[in-house]
Order: C-alpha cells, then structure tokens, then sequence
C-alpha cells in the first residue's frame, strides 16, 4: 500500500538575551552549577517574575520575519506538573493568546520547487533546569542555571511530507533565527531543539491517521533519522493491520531506536489557568515598528542580494546566504579578493572541509574572510598555482604567519609566469624526452594526446621545483609540440 | 454535584498528595459542596463576555534586559537538605 506522510514539528528555540524572561538573573552558558539561579528562578516564596522587554522584542521580531499576527494582548499561562527541574511545580507559558500568530515560511527544496509551511502560532515561554542522573549517591543532582531561560515555542501546520522537507524547513528556520540574532543557533549546547509529529495516511485520502509526537530531538542529522525510523515503524504497524496507538517516543540517534515515553492514557493533565503573578501585556504599534526596524536582512533577501551583487549562481547563493556568520565571511572576503566566484568555491571547498574536520564554526576559523580574501586575490592574479594556495592556506590556518604576501615570498610560492624562462624550461625538458616526444607527434587520437602531454607535467614541475604556472607550460608545450 | 472516587484519586496524583482509602467519602462530600458551590456561577450569562485574565484592570510593565542578580548559590544551599558539587540533591527520578 501506498502512504502518505504527514509531519508537523514543534521547535524549542532559545533566544539570546542577556537575562532570563522573569528575572535578572544572567544566561551566560557554562557557568558553574547553579550561580545563576536567583530567588526568583527558584521559586522562593514571595517573589514575583517581571517580564524581560528584549524576550517580547525577539518574539515579535521572530513573529514580523515569518509574516505572522502578531498577538496584541499576550496572557501567560500556568502550565502544572511536577518535577524537580521545574522548581515552582509549573512552567509559565502562553496558551490561547500567544505573542505569535499564524504566519508561513516559504523553504527552498533541493529539487528546485518551493513549499510553503504554515506556522500555527509561536509563543513564549520558560525553559526548565537540567537534571543530571549520574549517580551522586543514588540521587539525581539539579541545576537551575537554565531555569527561566527565555524560549519560543514555534508550532507548524502539519504541512510537511518528507523527512527531506521536515529538515529543510528547520534548517530555514535556523537560518532566519541565526539571521535575526534572537538565537545563538548552537543545537549541541540545545539552542534549538525539535519535537517532531508524524502521522501516516492512505495515498490521497482526506483524514489524518493518528499521530506520535518524537521529542528533544538536536541536531537536523537525528531528525532526519529519527522520521525515517518513525515513518518505517508506523507503516509496518498498518500494513500488519495494527494501529498506530497516540504517544510520546523518545529517539536514540547513536542506537537508531525509539522507545514509547507515554501513551495518551498516561498523558499529564497540565491544568492551564491564567498566570495570577502576571498581568496581561499589551504589545503596541511603537513596540511593532521598533521591532520591525531592528529587522536584519534575512536569509531571502540576502540570497537575492548574492545573486545580483556578486553574480552568484543559485546553489552557491543559497548555500552562503543560508548562515548569518558564514554570509558575513563571504562578504568580507569577497571584499578582499574581487573574484566572487572564486571567493565561494574556496569558501565551499577547502574552507568548509577544513572547519568541518575539525568541528570549528565559522566564527572560531583561525582565517579571517581577508585573509581568505587576500589568498583569492593571488590566485586569480596567477601568482600562486592550486597547489601552492593550499600550502598557503595551510599556513593561515595553523598560524604559520598571518600576512598572504609574506607566507607566498617566505616559502617561495611565487609561480613563475615568465614565459621566457618556462620555454627554456619545456626545451631542456623535451630535448631529454625525444621518445615520448615522438609518440607524442605521431598520435592521432586527441583523448590520448591529451593524456600523454600530462606526461610531460611532471618533470616539468620538477624542473621549474613546482613554481611554474601549469596553465602557461601547458600553453608552451603545445607550441612546441606543433599541437 | 458529585464526584467519583476515581476522580479523587486521580486529582491526588497530580497534586502529589497522599489520601488514604478511609478520607476518600469525607472528600466526595467536602468536593462535592465546593463543585456545588462553583456551579452556581453557572447560572450567570458570560455569553457576550471575554473571559478575564486578571482581575486587575492593569497593564504588565517589562524590564529591561540587565544582568541584577548575583550569585547567591551559598546562601539559598544552606537551607537545602542535600547538595554536591553545587547541584541540589533529590530523590532519584527518572522519566
């Protein structure tokens, strides 16, 4: 049987403010256990939350980037459970008047169409604090520094239906949360984190099946795993004749399993009601325009800008626009190096391998994009061969000098592009080759002479200790070859 | 207006609190009064009107985003029955 898959997600997104959504307690990540966990954070008796202006800003700024309604009276609700991370017994959070109405993100796929994913709502609220299970004496050990870091709850319409699609939308909503700055964006420290319901359905039909929700998943790659796991289990399940029971799952990236957390008999009864520590907030037109004019270029616009400013193709425009930090470096180092093009093909290739095997982000690369800059600058000008602005690359990156010029004369990468001096080269060369030379004459085949004057490279680039510039030798040696 | 007994123990679960087998009749009565009670508001027609969110008539005022706690974990641990490495301590959960 043929099935249709139906994906909606539910995205944690962390937002970067200084302090937490009700108290001024700091975010900073990685301090030591529990020092910055306030009165408020943990639920003293007798204090109350005042809510932070720059979570609302972010929210709204958020809400204005993905064409939404923005919600004018915001009411917080009491979400109860309880559970020892959760120090007051409930999670203040938003319920029927979220800050973030509906609103859509258009997501550019890898065939070229593209889908549009409809937000239901986002709305804000506080995260809860961290619970470590290694054993402290057979006790589980607390800390509060997260509790009360402001989140948004991001919701969408079930209009995803791929795992290709799932992850391609959070990818562009990572891009524009990045973009917008509300976000650090680091999925490994958990700014970001995806819940992820799949139903499936018969092909073509109208009714959605039943549902489960996959949680807490942190990185695209799991999620990516985690929906095709899921997708696979729910249809062996129906095509057995069974029945997809609803449920909450947890999925195991380094095990590629999923076990059932909760089943909707067991689901927690929360009990909302309207938070009586808080007042409802009025978000007004003067605090919309400010947001609005806080609004950075956002990754379409500036994928639009790359094409038209830089001359960039499609593939090479999404890719760079698609980061805030790495779209900076491109700009900085197109600004140095003039050649686009070139400029994004190094910034793809030996860049991107460089910072991924070493598990660097853009902004820790030991180059800077003028550095990169002034390194594309000697390659279209032909004063460094490939092989050379590798080893020159090399030295930027492991601190062996910081200055192009400098490594290029200190290491003597200068390729000589002096035509006299290369001809006397290819004839020596030639005159030790007369046999090769020969064959090479009388080959009619243009594949192999093609191959066979590649032997020649070789001593070539011996002869000239690999400072000669291929491109020319290659031009002189057809000359000489009578080719 | 009644409520089950099942109720009642499902009300106490959420709540975390203990009710032994011989307080479960007294609740169904006590319960039901304050259901009884609760639902005489019932009679009022709300049909044309917004549900509050408070009941002050007032706006929430926000804070600016400025660091003004400081660490105070010595002093909120001296209370707390058990700590370690700077973590509170508490009975084993596992979800």
């Amino acid at each position: 049987m043929q099935w249709d898959i139906v994906i909606g997600l539910e995205i944690h997104v962390q937002l970067a403010t200084q302090t937490k959504i009700f108290s001024g307690t700091s975010t900073a990540y990685g301090a030591e256990p529990n020092t910055q966990a306030s009165a408020v954070d943990l639920a003293m008796p007798g204090t109350l939350p005042v809510p932070n202006e720059n979570a609302f800003r972010y929210a709204l700024m958020f809400g204005l980037a993905v064409n939404a309604e923005i919600g004018r009276r915001s009411v917080f609700e009491r979400k109860n459970y309880f559970y020892p991370d959760l120090p007051k017994g409930y999670q203040t959070t938003q319920l029927d008047k979220p800050i973030v109405g509906p609103g859509y993100v258009d997501v550019d796929l890898a065939n070229g169409e593209t889908k549009r994913v409809r937000i239901h709502h986002a709305h804000l609220e506080e995260d809860a604090g961290k619970s470590l299970h290694e054993d402290y004496h057979g006790m589980t050990g607390i800390d509060l520094n997260r509790a009360g870091t402001p989140l948004i709850e991001v919701v969408t319409e079930p209009d995803m239906n791929s795992a290709e699609e799932a992850v391609a939308f959070a990818r562009k909503l990572h891009s524009i949360v990045t973009s917008l700055g509300i976000c650090d964006g680091d999925m490994s420290q958990g700014s970001m984190r995806f819940d992820v319901n799949i139903s499936l359905k018969p092909k073509g039909s109208d009714t959605l099946g039943t549902r489960t929700e996959t949680k807490n998943l942190n990185s695209f790659r799991f999620m990516e795993q985690a929906i095709a796991h899921e997708v696979e289990r729910q249809m062996d399940i129906l095509e057995d004749g069974g029945k997809i029971e609803q449920e909450t799952r947890l999925y195991n990236g380094d095990r590629d399993e999923s076990r059932s957390m909760r089943t909707k008999e067991e689901a927690n009864d929360y009990r909302y009601f309207p938070c009586p520590d808080l007042l409802p907030i009025e978000i007004d037109d003067s605090f919309i325009e400010d947001a609005r004019a806080r609004l950075p270029e956002l990754p379409d616009a500036r994928k639009a800008r790359f094409k038209g400013q830089y001359g960039l193709n499609d593939y090479d425009a999404s890719l760079l626009s698609s980061d805030a930090k790495l779209a900076s470096f491109f700009e900085e180092a197109a600004a140095h190096g003039k050649d686009a093009k070139l400029t994004a093909n190094w910034i793809q290739g030996e860049f991107s391998a460089r910072l991924k095997a070493e598990e660097k982000t853009v902004t820790e690369s030991p180059i800077s994009g003028a550095q990169l800059g002034d390194l594309v600058v000697r390659i279209a000008d032909n004063t460094l061969s490939s092989a050379g602005a590798k080893k020159v690359f090399e030295a930027l990156w492991t601190g062996n000098g910081d200055n192009v010029d400098a490594i290029i004369d200190a290491k003597g990468l200068k390729q000589v592009s002096d035509t006299g001096a290369l001809e006397a080269m290819v004839d020596e060369v030639l005159a030790g080759m007369p046999d090769q030379v020969a064959q090479f004459q009388n080959e009619e085949d243009p594949k192999k002479r093609k191959k066979m004057l590649g032997g020649f490279m070789g001593p070539l680039m011996k002869a000239s200790k690999g400072q000669g510039n291929p491109k020319l030798f290659n031009e002189i040696l057809l000359k000489k070859l009578g080719g | 207006m009644t409520i089950s007994r099942e109720n009642i123990e499902k009300v106490a679960v959420l709540a975390r609190i203990q009710v032994d087998d011989d307080q479960v009749s007294a609740l169904e009565k006590d319960l039901g009064n304050i259901l009884d009670l609760v639902d005489q508001l019932g009679a009022a027609d709300t049909d044309a009107v917004e549900p509050m969110a408070h009941p002050l008539d007032a706006i929430q005022r926000l804070r600016a985003d400025e660091v003004t706690e400081t660490n105070q974990r010595e002093a909120f641990q001296a209370t707390a029955p058990a700590t370690e490495d700077g973590l509170y301590l508490v009975p084993r959960v596992i979800e």
